[in-house]
């Protein structure tokens, strides 16, 4: 049913949009759930789409020591965000770009984006940001064996390591969850907390910057590259996002409904890192890696168990 | 014994310049060596245009203050510090303002980079440095690393800069470099008391206003020769523990959200207000500005208002002890608190620390006990203490201090409700000419001493300040030692010491 032509166009449509336009309700989902359970009343939802408008309007102020690589994290962040978004299947419906491999081809490009990032801090001269790109690079090397484990357990599972094969194959369903999907989610979930720089791992809010991982190596930024950072940051929690959610969406019969499945279970995502991030403080900067070594352990097993 | 040459004093108490004798330089240096090693403390060290230096030493458990005097010849005489790391800071004070040098000095910095009083300060210069322009201690090799941080901070909070020398993660040593909010409230001090000098003494830390206007208050009512009614003792007790309240609930929220813990971070923002509003309830401003004045109140608490602020003490108690439950019970939160800004009790007790960071390291030294004031004399309140030195013991401290403050709080309010008002004070009679008073008021942060000298006249010949912070921002950098660099804000939050406070 699925492969009749006007249904196609209608996911196409559909994932563009989303990929487009949805990213920054998330982060104001999860500030919104952050402030309920501190009893406040917390910015709109849509805060961030203020902010960005906001933003493009501003001028940028580029300090005397940076030089054109200063723009590359930026540029580089939303662009990945959007290769990344077509290549990950939002829900069941098969992304619209798909290869064998392109999963190596995913993490990858998030690589890309970090290295850029990563020069354009260094670019500052500050040393703020120099201690940040540290920070990120040494977090980012342990979390990556928990999703490449985590790739190979659905890879094994599926017979793919296509994105599309592995999260959107048309057997999987939701009563054949077994222990090794759970392993994975676990990890994947504590992936999905370090590398969108969230608590327990990074604080978003921080203004502190000698604990800050990720916002440091982005503080020098202003105006419409500012805009475009935030806009990247967002667009990498829709799209890790869509990834841990993919092998864990239920299966429906209609098509529309399984869209209704993809966005819910991206609001309880939200909702559960908003949770996440209010009931517990930060974790010592020397503990992350311990959190991040226990990804790399539930994914392992998840791999084992398929063995068994 | 010891001693023989300072003369004793109690907290509060005016004394003609006269009954002091001049010792010579050595004699003064051998009795302040002697009496720390005995386990007294350097509570303040200062001098005056005419090369007088003048010494305090609290004797914490004997209610005694020790005040000295010498006269030097020449601006130099060999420095106290080598033995008494307690002096350092002193010493460096009396070096920039009157250009006297400590010989020896291991460390001579300018303290706030500010002109001279004399003609030149002991660098030679004549014209106000630039803040924080000087040479820092580095640490040499090819793996540390600088961090220079502030003075613009990326929060709203007051400037300082920060240099820290680091292996990778971890703190090797924190140089501290204040001053850049130097106001020269000592030198408006002088000459006074004027209309404004109440208002001097309580911007010398807003946060603590009510220590300072205490302080400020006393002298004056020591070398007048007036003593205070003790309702207005009981109101100014009430002023003093709102305050503690409203800052210990507002640090441990603070700290609270630098670990990223937000429940007691908001809520405690919030309780932090409900304690000030009831300042501003009988006085009209949440600092408590103009709510004391020299010789009693300005604005009294008149029995129906402390009926009245009964219920909503006790609320404001509710909510506080409700957020601080969460943090305490979060094993998150106090794994990070625990874990972080360790200060070893011997080193604490070196240089001099007080107040809260003192009392969490084991120390008892706390001036409503030690030499009681206004109204803890009799109703005493008893010293919280903590071992560790760590983060957690500042933070839990403060807890149980916030717990004192409550009950001394609720047993004033009670009081004050059955007690007739007082008369308006009558305006001061002239001050002691040629006399000396010093008051010790023990602030949510530590011990607030202020200094008179008068001259001839009965004027301010000399108005010395001591904030806590000029005795624990030390501590904050000998605490970082061995500790991430990521921890930093947190043990900072953890002592919260008043930058203006330092810098007067």
């Amino acid at each position: 049913m699925e492969d009749i032509l006007p249904i196609r166009l209608v996911h196409l449509l559909l994932h563009g949009l989303t990929a487009l336009l949805v990213a920054p309700l998330i982060p104001g989902l999860i500030n919104k759930v952050k402030a309920l359970v501190a009893g406040r009343q917390g910015p709109r939802i849509l805060q961030l789409y203020y902010d960005l408008a906001k933003l493009i309007r501003k001028r940028a102020v580029f300090s005397r020591t940076t030089t054109w690589v200063f723009l590359l994290g930026p540029i580089a962040t939303v662009t990945v965000g959007w290769v990344a978004a077509l290549i990950v299947p939002f829900g069941h419906f098969p992304a619209p770009i798909r290869f064998e491999g392109d999963a190596i081809f995913f993490a990858y490009l998030f690589g890309v984006a970090r290295f850029l990032t990563v020069l354009s801090a260094l670019d500052t001269g500050s040393s703020f940001e120099g201690m940040g790109s540290a920070r990120e690079l040494t977090f980012s090397a342990l979390a990556e064996p928990a999703l490449f484990l985590g790739f190979a357990t659905l890879a094994k599972y599926s017979g793919s390591i296509s994105l599309s094969g592995m999260l959107a194959s048309p057997q999987f369903t939701l009563s054949r969850v077994m222990a090794p999907h759970i392993l994975v989610l676990t990890a994947w979930f504590i992936v999905y907390l370090a590398e969108n720089a969230r608590i327990p791992v990074d604080d978003p809010n921080t203004h502190l910057e000698l604990t800050m991982i990720h916002e440091v190596m982005v503080l020098d930024h202003s105006g419409r590259p500012f805009a475009l950072v935030l806009y990247g940051s967002s667009l990498k929690l829709l799209v890790l996002g869509a990834l841990i959610l993919g092998p864990f969406l239920p299966r429906t019969h209609y098509w529309w409904l399984d869209w209704v499945a993809f966005f819910g279970a991206l609001a309880a995502l939200a909702v559960a890192v908003g949770i996440v991030e209010s009931i517990m403080a930060r974790f010592r900067m020397n503990k992350v890696p311990q959190l991040l070594l226990a990804a790399v352990v539930a994914s392992a097993f998840a791999f084992t168990l398929l063995f068994a | 014994m010891s001693q023989r040459r300072f003369t004793p004093l109690r907290n509060g108490q005016a004394m003609p310049l006269a009954r002091l004798e001049e010792l010579d330089i050595d004699a003064f240096r051998d009795e302040i060596l002697q009496s720390v090693k005995e386990g007294q403390r350097l509570a303040c060290l200062c001098a005056t245009p005419d090369l007088r230096v003048f010494a305090v030493l609290a004797e914490d458990q004997g209610d005694r203050l020790w005040v000295g005097q010498t006269r030097l010849q020449e601006p130099c005489f060999p420095s106290i510090t080598p033995q008494c790391p307690q002096a350092h800071l002193f010493e460096r004070e009396m070096a920039e303002q009157f250009g006297i040098v400590p010989a020896g000095h291991p460390w001579l910095k300018p303290v706030r980079y500010h002109r001279s009083w004399g003609t030149r300060d002991a660098w030679g210069r004549t014209e106000a440095p630039v803040p924080g322009v000087t040479d820092f201690f580095q640490v040499g090799g090819d793996e540390v690393h600088e961090v220079s941080v502030g003075p613009v901070h990326a929060g709203v909070i007051e400037p300082g800069h920060f240099r820290f020398q680091c292996h990778g993660e971890t703190v090797f040593h924190l140089e501290i470099a204040l001053g850049y909010q130097h106001r020269g409230i000592e030198r408006a001090l002088i000459g006074g008391p004027h209309p404004l000098s109440l208002k001097h003494a309580e911007t010398a830390s807003g946060d603590s206003t009510i220590a300072h206007a205490w302080a400020y208050c006393r002298n004056l009512e020591g070398l007048a020769g007036v003593t205070v009614p003790p309702r207005s003792e009981w109101v100014r007790g009430v002023a003093l523990e709102l305050e503690r309240a409203a800052n210990h609930t507002g640090d441990l929220g603070a700290m609270a959200g630098d670990v990223g813990f937000l429940p007691t971070s908001s809520y405690c923002g919030r309780i932090r207000g409900d304690w000030l509003n009831l300042s501003a309830a009988v006085c009209g401003s949440r600092l408590g500005r103009d709510w004391l004045k020299p010789g009693g109140l300005r604005q009294d608490l008149e029995p129906e208002l402390a009926r009245e602020l009964s219920p909503r003490l006790a609320q404001a108690w509710y909510d506080t002890n409700d957020a601080l439950e969460l943090l305490w019970g979060a094993s998150s939160v106090l794994n990070r608190f625990e874990a972080a800004g360790l200060l070893d009790p011997e080193q604490a007790r070196d240089i001099g620390l007080v107040g809260v960071a003192a009392r969490a390291c084991g120390i008892r030294r706390d001036s409503r006990v030690d030499h009681p004031f206004g109204p803890y004399g009799e109703h005493p309140v008893t010293i919280s203490l903590a071992e560790r030195g760590r983060v957690l013991s500042r933070g839990w401290v403060r807890w149980k201090e916030l717990q004192e403050s409550r009950r001394f709080l609720a047993e004033a309010l009670d009081a004050l409700a059955d007690l007739p008002v007082d008369a308006k004070p009558a305006p001061l009679p002239a001050l002691m000419p040629d006399a000396l008073c010093i008051s010790l008021v023990e602030g949510w942060r530590g011990e607030v001493l202020h200094l008179a000298i008068t001259d001839g006249k009965g004027c301010f010949a000399r108005y010395k300040i001591v904030d806590p912070s000029f005795h624990n921002w030390f501590g904050l950098a000998l605490a970082l030692r061995g500790e991430q660099i990521s921890d930093f804000p947190l043990i900072n939050k953890s002592f919260n010491l008043s930058y203006c406070g330092h810098d007067l």
